[in-house]
């Protein structure tokens, strides 16, 4: 009996201390390394890929989306879209889950809604409404069967910095009425934006908003900030 | 190009991949634990441990070895949540409770990674790198450590001995999991992941106001987290968050990082064993389980049935942009055949179907290729049921590699099948029966009743990922979850270990004209056909009444 508790005390001993060892070439001495590389060849990336707008204000990270929502009014609970500025994936009218569809860095997460969910659904719907009804512009009214389907499903960590060069083009008639500039002008900021898969094959062709907007910031001339 | 043109460009240049990096790094892991030589770092750490690696183990003790070393982890990892809040390091966050401590020790210690808590709202930097992160390596170490000894059961006769579990746990970790770890965190770093101990802070936006930001030592993390098939995010949205996987390259390196390992080791068993064909013939069951789970996984993703895919046009629900429907399918499919879950895009908003692939690919198993070690041990011992069944059908004893499946051997296999199916199937019935446990669920109906068969199945067999929709941060569910984990984790590798202790002992018998050929194609057949209607009956009433109803609705 004392012998087998003394042999369980030794071996729960060694184990302990083969921890305690791993934990310091593993959790100690290993992240210090990768992190001191990391500082030394690329201190930016490291950093969270900061950008900044014309004026020179860091104004976010080129990797994760924000909103571009106006002020919010008194009474008001969700602000509306400030469409002068291109949009991102759905942020406002997903209901009151709390994690995810506010573009919050320390709120990342999914609505983890299922295909067949009747929330979900509604909320496909009604951000399919709200698409066509803010991209229609006199003339060119935007069709429901147009409008691609990122531009009403929120992503997977609700800080996707891109859209689809399809929901981009969408809305390149209405940035242009908002901010007084040709429709030709924007398309073309919109074009030169869109990111190709890489090396052909790898991803989704993608534009990315914060970046578009601060292109579009220097095209307009003066600041963005409200 | 067309986006389904794409993700199968995607998955041939994952296999070429894989195949070109598999037979260098099979063949330096069947050196590296074969090699009478230690390094210099390695004899400061045995003599730290205090143990003598050159001593041979019998099976008992090597288990003996794998529980106390364990052991010993899940106490520590608890005991640095509950201090967090006087730590320092921490961001100011506070002790996590004793049932939520409990489970998040349970699932790291059990390579499981099932997380009931927010990364970036709960833990702060000494309990990521000191605590989650090592766990990451060491758990993957564990594993393939018990997996090489099931391996020298094969390869050795008449000895009792499956080598030394310190020496085999300590390679793993410096020669195999840390160099690899670091060239895969720089080329993660120079894509975009964040690597830094900043605290949060707030950075501006474009229309004015702050954002705030939270630091951390996350490509270090999560290239290990890959790596060794664990899974736990740094941030809540784990792979999907952009500081964790910013581009399509880097998801498609994180899907091959995933894989390399257990495909890997099925050459280390071809070395070991002296005929690489063996491993061939196992990776060839790996390979054909995993491949038809990805074209079947694509088609029911790019067809994105259900009321609110149809009605958005297309299932992105849950999927970032820049990987895609291709990239992400990929991703939940070869993450829920591994141990590692991981997830770059969110299960519970996939089709009926696809939420379903997932969750049979976890059922399976974890096999094709499965966990670092317990993808390997588990096929093998499918191997063995699947000779066994086959010397039935012909009416010899059956043999594998020279070694008598005899009625030990056949019953060491039989309960390791066992063990996951029994904790999921009576935990998830014991969910469904109390009252209270069905208040998590976010979803109603047969997706509902997925999500808590997802979750028993996903902690059983060590996967990790989640239908997220369930909040699983209940003394329950903490509680009941943080169990199935260490028992799916530890009973499966006694029984292994004692498989192999067995096999070791034995006489090879020589191979005749009537021996099964086990490196033939036919085999592998017969293996994926074993490991489909073994597992796939025993859930298929489960799976009845959740995903089959939901895609079928």
């Amino acid at each position: 009996m004392n012998t087998s508790l003394t042999n369980a005390a030794r071996l729960f001993g060694a184990g302990l201390r083969a921890l305690l060892v791993l934990t310091v070439v593993t959790g100690i001495v290993y992240p210090l390394v990768v992190t001191g590389v990391a500082q030394g060849l690329f201190p930016g990336k490291a950093n969270g890929s900061e950008v900044t707008a014309g004026d020179g204000r860091v104004v976010g990270s080129s990797l994760i989306g924000q909103a571009y929502d106006l002020p919010l009014k008194d009474g008001q609970e969700t602000p509306e879209p400030d469409l002068r500025w291109f949009q991102g994936r759905p942020q406002n009218g997903l209901g009151t889950n709390t994690v995810n569809t506010r573009y919050d860095l320390i709120l990342s997460g999914a609505t983890n809604r299922a295909a067949d969910n009747p929330e979900l659904l509604q909320w496909v719907k009604d951000a399919k409404a709200a698409v066509v009804k803010d991209n229609s512009v006199p003339g060119h009214p935007v069709r429901p069967e147009d409008v691609p389907a990122d531009a009403v499903t929120s992503s997977g960590s609700g800080l996707d910095p891109h859209i689809s060069p399809e929901y981009a083009d969408l809305q390149v008639r209405r940035v242009a009425e908002r901010n007084g500039l040709p429709v030709a002008r924007v398309q073309r900021l919109v074009d030169t934006h869109t990111i190709p898969r890489t090396l052909g094959f790898i991803g989704e062709p993608r534009v990315n908003v914060l970046e578009l907007n601060i292109a579009l910031e220097d095209l307009k001339g003066g600041t963005a900030a409200h | 190009m067309s986006p389904v043109l794409s993700g199968v460009l995607q998955l041939l240049a994952l296999v070429a991949a894989l195949a070109l990096a598999h037979i260098p790094l099979g063949t330096y892991l069947a050196g590296v634990y074969s090699s009478p030589r230690h390094l210099r770092i390695e004899k400061w750490i045995y003599k730290g441990i205090g143990a003598d690696p050159d001593t041979g183990m019998r099976w008992p003790a090597y288990l003996r070895g794998v529980l106390a070393f364990s052991l010993a982890g899940v106490l520590f990892l608890y005991l640095l949540q509950r201090l967090q809040g006087v730590l320092p390091g921490s961001l100011g966050f506070a002790s996590i409770d004793p049932d939520q401590a409990f489970n998040t020790a349970a699932s790291f210690v059990s390579n499981t990674n099932w997380q009931s808590y927010y990364g970036e709202q709960a833990m702060g930097h000494v309990v990521q790198t000191a605590g989650l992160a090592v766990q990451n390596f060491v758990s993957a170490a564990v594993g393939i450590a018990v997996a090489v000894a099931l391996v020298r059961g094969f390869a050795r006769s008449r000895t009792g001995e499956l080598g030394n579990f310190w020496a085999d746990l300590v390679r793993g970790v410096v020669r195999v999991l840390v160099p690899v770890a670091v060239v895969g965190a720089v080329i993660l770093v120079a894509c975009g992941v964040v690597q830094n101990f900043s605290g949060i802070h707030e950075v501006g936006q474009f229309l004015g106001g702050p954002q705030q930001w939270n630091g951390g030592a996350v490509a270090s993390q999560e290239v290990i987290k890959e790596l060794g098939t664990n899974g736990g995010g740094y941030f809540n949205a784990n792979s999907a968050h952009p500081f964790e996987n910013p581009t399509p390259f880097t998801n498609l390196f994180e899907i091959f990082l995933i894989l390399l390992i257990p495909v890997s080791l099925t050459r280390t068993f071809g070395v070991m064993t002296g005929s690489p064909r063996q491993g061939y013939a196992i990776l060839g069951a790996m390979a054909a389980i995993w491949v038809s789970f990805v074209a079947l996984m694509m088609w029911t993703e790019f067809a994105h049935h259900g009321p609110a895919l149809q009605a958005a046009g297309g299932a992105t629900e849950g999927k970032e942009l820049r990987f895609g429907i291709g990239g992400s399918s990929l991703f939940a499919v070869s993450t829920t055949l591994t141990s590692t879950g991981a997830v770059d895009s969110f299960h519970s908003s996939y089709t009926g179907l696809g939420g379903g692939i997932t969750l049979l690919g976890m059922m399976l198993g974890e096999i094709a290729p499965g966990g670092v070690g317990s993808g390997l041990y588990g096929m093998l011992v499918m191997a063995v049921v699947a000779v066994f069944v086959a010397g039935l059908m012909v009416g010899r004893t059956p043999e594998y590699l020279g070694r008598k499946i005899g009625t030990r051997e056949i019953k060491y296999a039989a309960c390791y099948i066992l063990i996951t199916p029994a904790l999921v199937l009576v935990l998830t019935a014991a969910a469904m029966a109390l009252p209270t446990p069905g208040d998590s669920m976010t979803n109603t109906g047969a997706h509902g009743f997925s999500e808590i068969l997802y979750a028993y199945t996903s902690a059983a067999n060590n996967n990790g990922s989640a239908f997220a929709g369930l909040n699983a941060d209940t003394q329950w569910f903490n509680t009941t979850l943080g169990l199935a984990m260490l028992l799916g984790r530890f009973l499966p590798m006694v029984f292994v270990l004692a498989l192999a202790g067995s096999l070791a002992g034995q006489q090879p018998v020589p191979a005749t004209a009537g021996t099964l050929r086990t490196e033939k194609p036919l085999f592998s057949g017969l293996l994926v056909g074993a490991v489909l209607i073994i597992t796939g009956l025993t859930y298929f009433p489960a799976l009845a009444l959740g995903p089959l109803a939901e895609g079928l609705a």
